[in-house]
Formats: structure tokens, sequence, C-alpha cells
């Protein structure tokens, strides 16, 4: 019922941001005090990883609307990738997947 | 003889304790003998409800319960999530239900909001009490639409 929240920085300009367990309203607070600050430095490129991730609720899905409006202030860039398909689902259940940058990128996977 | 089972559960209204809510749908749920696809859309539902009532009803004093009863029946579970709290403005959030718009600019878009709409799209039918407090009253059925999957946007604009 925890989740795990690991920031690597693969360049100065591009970090990848490892996420493992659930989001819900308990961690997501969590999550926007990690992912916010990145977001708003200039030009900085974010891959959230989700591979690790089995259990999301709105309220991961208001963190990263909310990184993504940071993005678009800021001129930074978010992309989701390696998402499974239960929480890929809700993004597409509520749109956001046509709004958002998100790969699902398991090769071989469903879809 | 009784036609169905009730679980009550009651929990301080605190963010942390969604997850041991969850847990707990979980398992009554595999035990009913939900598909494991349900099974995470109940989890998904019953967050949302308790999760919502976490962040409205208790916002100024931070004290609280939430109740949340389950009817164990045959074809179905019945869940209802009860905040005997200050209750929030339903219409205010009705009107901020709904998936975003293609056209919908970033700027527009709401960071909460998602929740209700999520439940109306993962249960078979919602209900909204807001009398004392706020009551969520949700139903899924066993093996029920097997063949359509919650894709259907017709299913869940109409649900509400």
């Amino acid at each position: 019922m925890n989740l795990t929240i690991n920031v690597v920085d693969e360049q100065p300009s591009k970090s990848i941001v490892y996420l493992a367990g659930e989001i819900d309203a308990y961690t997501a607070p969590d999550l926007k005090e990690a992912l916010i600050p990145l977001m708003r430095q200039e030009d900085q490129v974010v891959a959230v990883d989700l591979a690790e991730v089995n259990y999301m609720d709105s309220t991961g899905l208001g963190t990263f609307v909310s990184a993504l409006k940071s993005s678009k202030e800021y001129n930074s860039k978010l992309t989701l990738v390696n998402i499974q398909d239960r929480v890929l689902r809700l993004f597409q259940i509520t749109g956001l997947d046509e709004i958002m940058d998100i790969r699902a990128s398991i090769r071989g996977g469903s879809e | 003889m009784k036609n169905f089972d009730f679980i009550e559960l009651k929990v301080p209204a605190k963010a942390e304790y969604v997850g041991v809510v969850r847990l707990s749908m979980s398992g009554i749920a595999n035990r009913m003998g939900f598909s494991y696809e349900d099974i995470e859309d109940l989890k998904i539902a019953i967050s949302e409800a308790i999760t919502n009532t976490v962040t409205h009803a208790y916002n100024e004093e931070d004290e609280g319960e939430v109740t949340i009863g389950f009817g164990v029946y045959e074809d179905r579970l019945e869940v209802m999530v009860a905040d005997h709290g200050g209750s929030f403005d339903l219409n205010e959030i009705k009107d901020d239900i709904g998936p975003c718009k293609e056209n919908e600019s970033i700027e527009e878009l709401r960071e909460g909001g998602f929740g209700l709409f999520l439940i109306n799209a993962l249960m078979d039918k919602v209900q909204i009490k807001n009398e004392y407090g706020v009551i969520v009253l949700m139903t899924k059925y066993i093996h029920e639409h097997e063949a359509e999957v919650g894709f259907d946007d017709d299913q869940i604009s109409t649900t509400q």
C-alpha cells in the first residue's frame, strides 16, 4: 500500500522517475512533491516509469494532470512509459490518453 | 434464513486507511467469485468513494469516520460508503464529472473531479444521497456484461 519513488538523472536535462507500488490518496501527495519540481526545470525531459505500479486511481490521474500543466508552463516534457494495461485503462476511460504522452512500450505485449 | 451477508467497517477519515479498505474489498470480492478485472474495478470504485469523503467532508477538522457497508448477495455486491461529516456540494461535483474532451486545453483540465466519473464507469449502479452527510451506494453484479468492458462510451455517460 505504499509507493516507492526513485529519481534517476540520466543526463543533466533528462530524468527518469521509477515508481513502484500503489498510487492513491495516501501516496499521491509524495509523488506530486517529487514530480512537480522536476517539471519546473526549464526544458527538462521527464519520463515516469510505471512498470511496477499495480494500482492507481483518480488521485494519480490528478497528479499527472498537474505535472502536465507544469510542463506546459516551464517548457519541460512529461512522458509516461511502461504503463500496465490496468493503469492505462483509467487514462483511456477518462480521455487523458489523448492528451498525455503515454507509451505502453513493453514490446510484444497486448496492443 | 437471511438472503445476504452484511459486513460493516469503520475507519478514520484519513488517506492512509483508503488502502486498508481496498484490501478488505478485494478479499470480499475474491471470496464472492468476482473476476480479476471486476475486483480491480471494485478496488478503484471504493477507493474513489472514500477519497471523496477524506478530501471533501473533513477538510476543516481533520477528524471523523467513514462507515463502509458491504452487502454480499448471491448475484451482486452492494457497497455503501457513508460519511457523517460536513457534506459537500453535490451539484458542484456533478458539474465536474466527465471525461476530457479532445479539444479541451490543458489549462482547463481538472486535477480532481475524475473520482465520481470513475465510480460511474466502473460500477453497474450508483446512487448518491446527500441528506445527513453523503452516502454513496454502488452495486456490481457477478458475471454481468461479460462481453462489454468499461471502454464503451455510451455505457459510461448514461449511468449518472
